[in-house]
């Protein structure tokens, strides 16, 4: 059973990653325009150099 | 450039563990665009939809001389632009639309986005913790559900326990505050029992841990913070995409007016103007206010005002009042009434007291929460009571039972019932291009049995159309294109459109010139040629059809040339929609007899009545509703607005005035009338889904309780029954075609 004392804490810290990447990607406003993010990949505008 | 990539910056930051850092840049950013004195242009752009929209409108507004930055947002269909001061909005509009894009200034300030997005976020956020809470704290009941005894299993409760009273207590202050204020105002809201169930759950299950009991709730109370935050979160996004809806629909028209100062044109907001001040007002300009003519001559359009499709003319000491769109000549007018007291603002005000005086409309969520929360309470209570006297005073137990009864008819179904459906449901629609603008109106659409229609503007475009064009030899159609050629009146251009279309060319015309308020005339072949008015061509045949008239001089008859109003498209698709799905449909117009009976014929229907006043309009559907009927309103002009508000659902094109777009309760966002039929059966289909998701989370109840009743709910049993019945609840909401 020791090794709750390690699995534990390791499976809490990653779900951690998980709650900052979140909080992260919503204060990054990455939830701003989907839409718009999801055309935006198709666009050709800077294919060939990246924008300025 | 550090202003390019205004959305990228964070990522290239790198990963934090200080979520605040990660903010910073956007702080600094805005720092930086005050500092240099930018300005901050919002525009909506309703017709971006593409890919290629996003290149062509930030490829040209980048490349405008002036314009720092630009993005497009294709969720909400809004540009954001960063421009230095001289960059002015109608230069930008114009510009977009000679790429094709039709452009509406918003008003920044107005739309305080920012605030709607901060509570979005911050809801978000709540849910993003709870979500994490609930896998750990999930993780660790599986243990304990599948046997873990003794010191383990007080570990593990003990964890779940760091873990969730946290969470409670970040994640569920939405239910705690709106609680709160429901008890303060003496009622007993749905989330009275919510706080009730996490409070107590909390409570039973740290007494429980420590005193190594064998059943904590910490997992369900976490679950129950997530699934009534998700309920909460989607509730909130669909009424704050409503809310800027309505406020950018308001926002739309930034009214300015031209004012004569000793000479001196200056452009003043209408706030700023008073009673007795000179306003000029250009052609194909909107009176913006209510004034005297007392120079210049030309004809207004006052279909939105009064529903006629025919323009009047004015002339000096004519009464204009705001609202009115002045077509051909510019018109200096005194006002005798500005903002607050035109009498566009005075309507305004009429439908702010009928919408106030209107019965408010019970939704299905406030019905069923009005018969749950006594009931839950009553239930836990009477658990309480019970299992006190059985037990013989044994608190414990009691206060355990009473917490799972709680729990287990908490409603997290129904906090989810009806924000799924909403939320599916007006996603389908604003796909269609309908914006809901009332929270209720999509309940209040699938009870409707009478569509009340207006004509002009709603199931016409306000476009004339010749109707009579091959009636006349084509020698008089081409001198009336040349004349209509020279004129921007809406008449003479359809003319001219008209004749385009059937490949003729102008005759030779010459020495054209347009006599505001009148006509155009010219020289052909020597003669002096009219086209305008019937009284100034010397016509006197009385016409009730919208027409203009040609005079060629030296005896010959003036020529009329009569013209009808081009129907919306789809206007027959929807009115035939409505009718083969059972419906009464009714047209009530302001036109003239003729005019009405035509559109009426057109479209197959009915029932009609032409030359309604604005109050009759509204004692009709008053009368409808008395008979029991429930009306639809579909308007669009200041002459409808009391109508809208007085039905029980309204819908306006985005075309209407501002007063009837605030009046209605959904706006149609294209100029394709076809959707209103889809939008009948989606709103009857979605309000049949929340009774369904309604009697499915029921049902649940039904079999849950009473094992929580009787002392047999484990925190297993109550896990299961609220993901099971949030999941069914959900997926039926998305069953929605």
């Amino acid at each position: 059973m020791e090794i709750l004392g390690i699995l534990i804490p390791v499976s809490l810290f990653l779900g951690f990653i998980g709650l900052v990447f979140f909080i992260w990607a919503m204060k990054a406003r990455q939830f701003e325009d989907p839409e718009g993010d999801a055309n935006r990949i198709l666009t050709k505008d800077w294919d060939d150099r990246p924008k300025p | 450039m550090a202003l390019a990539e205004p959305d990228l910056g964070g990522m290239t930051g790198g990963l934090s563990a200080c979520p605040a850092c990660v903010a910073a840049p956007s702080a600094e950013r805005i720092a930086q665009l005050s500092a240099q004195g930018s300005a901050r242009i919002m525009l909506s752009l309703p017709a971006a939809h593409c890919a290629a929209c996003i290149s062509t409108v930030e490829g040209m507004l980048n490349a405008y001389p002036g314009v720092t930055s630009s993005r497009l947002n294709l969720t909400l269909k809004r540009a954001l632009i960063e421009a230095e001061p001289q960059v002015t909005v109608d230069e930008l509009i114009a510009a977009l639309k000679r790429v094709g894009y039709e452009a509406h200034e918003l008003d920044a300030g107005l739309l305080s986005a920012t605030e709607a997005d901060r509570t979005a976020r911050d809801l978000l956020m709540r849910l993003g913790v709870a979500f994490f809470s609930m896998m750990n704290v999930m993780i660790l009941s599986v243990a304990v559900w599948s046997g873990a005894e003794g010191v383990t299993r007080d570990l593990f409760h003990w964890i779940s326990g760091a873990i969730a009273l946290p969470t409670v207590v970040f994640a569920g202050q939405p239910f705690f505050k709106s609680a709160w204020a429901s008890l303060r105002a003496g009622r007993l809201g749905m989330d009275v029992p919510i706080s009730l169930a996490l409070i107590l759950a909390s409570s039973i299950s740290l007494f429980e841990t420590i005193h190594s009991g064998h059943h904590a709730y910490f997992d369900a109370a976490v679950m129950l913070c997530f699934f009534l935050l998700i309920g909460r979160y989607l509730d909130y996004r669909t009424r704050a995409i409503a809310r800027s809806a309505a406020e950018e629909l308001a926002a739309l028209e930034v009214p300015r007016a031209t004012v004569l100062e000793d000479g001196t044109e200056v452009v003043k907001p209408i706030s700023a103007i008073a009673a007795g001040d000179i306003v000029l007002v250009r052609p194909g300009g909107r009176m913006p206010v209510d004034g005297v003519v007392i120079a210049g001559e030309s004809e207004v359009d006052r279909s939105l005002l009064t529903g006629e499709s025919l323009p009047v003319f004015a002339g000096a000491d004519t009464v204009v009042s705001a609202g009115e769109v002045n077509l051909t000549g510019p018109l200096t007018l005194r006002v005798t009434a500005a903002g607050k007291d035109s009498s566009l603002h005075r309507i305004a005000d009429l439908v702010a007291v009928a919408e106030a005086a209107k019965t408010r409309y019970t939704s299905l969520a406030e019905r069923a929460s009005r018969l749950y929360s006594p009931l839950v309470h009553i239930l836990s209570f009477s658990a309480f009571g019970f299992w006190m006297w059985r037990t013989g005073g044994d608190l414990r137990y009691a206060v355990n039972i009473s917490a799972a009864v709680l729990i287990i008819t908490c409603p997290c179904a129904l906090g989810l019932a009806v924000p799924a459906v909403v939320t599916a449901a007006s996603g389908k629609l604003f796909r269609k291009g309908l914006l809901i603008k009332q929270g209720t109106a999509l309940e209040r659409l699938a009870e409707v049995d009478t569509v009340v229609f207006d004509k002009t503007g709603t199931l016409t475009l306000g476009t004339p159309e010749p109707t009579n064009l091959d009636a006349h030899p084509q020698i008089a159609v081409e001198v009336v294109m040349a004349l209509a050629g020279a004129s921007g009146h809406p008449l003479a251009r359809a003319l001219s459109e008209a004749a385009k279309a059937r490949g003729l060319r102008p005759a030779r015309v010459e020495d054209l010139r347009e006599v505001p308020g009148y006509g155009v005339e010219g020289l052909w072949k020597g003669r002096r040629v009219r086209l305008g008015r019937a009284e100034w061509c010397g016509a006197t045949a009385p016409m009730t059809e919208t027409a203009t008239w040609l005079c060629t001089g030296e005896g010959e008859a003036p020529r009329p040339f009569t013209f009808t109003d081009r129907p919306r498209p789809g206007a027959a698709e929807a009115v035939a929609a409505l009718q083969a799905s059972g419906k009464r449909v009714i047209l009530l117009s302001g036109d003239t007899d003729g005019a009405v009976a035509a559109m009426a014929g057109r479209l197959g229907i009915a029932q009609w009545a032409a030359g309604q006043l604005p109050a009759e309009k509204a004692a009709r559907v008053t009368g409808l509703t008395a008979e029991g009927a429930r009306v639809l309103m579909v308007g669009d002009g200041l002459n409808d607005t009391a109508a809208l508000t007085a039905a029980h659902v309204s819908i306006s094109p985005a075309s209407a005035l501002d007063a009837a777009r605030v009046a209605s309760d959904i706006v149609l966002l294209g100029q394709d009338m076809a959707p209103i039929a889809d939008a009948v059966r989606i709103s009857q289909q979605s309000a049949r889904r929340i009774v369904e998701n309604f009697l499915i989370s029921g049902g649940y109840n039904v079999i849950a309780v009473p094992l929580a009743l009787v002392g047999m709910a484990t925190p297993l049993a109550a896990a299961l029954a609220m993901s099971l019945s949030s999941i069914t609840v959900s997926l039926n909401a998305l069953r929605l075609k």
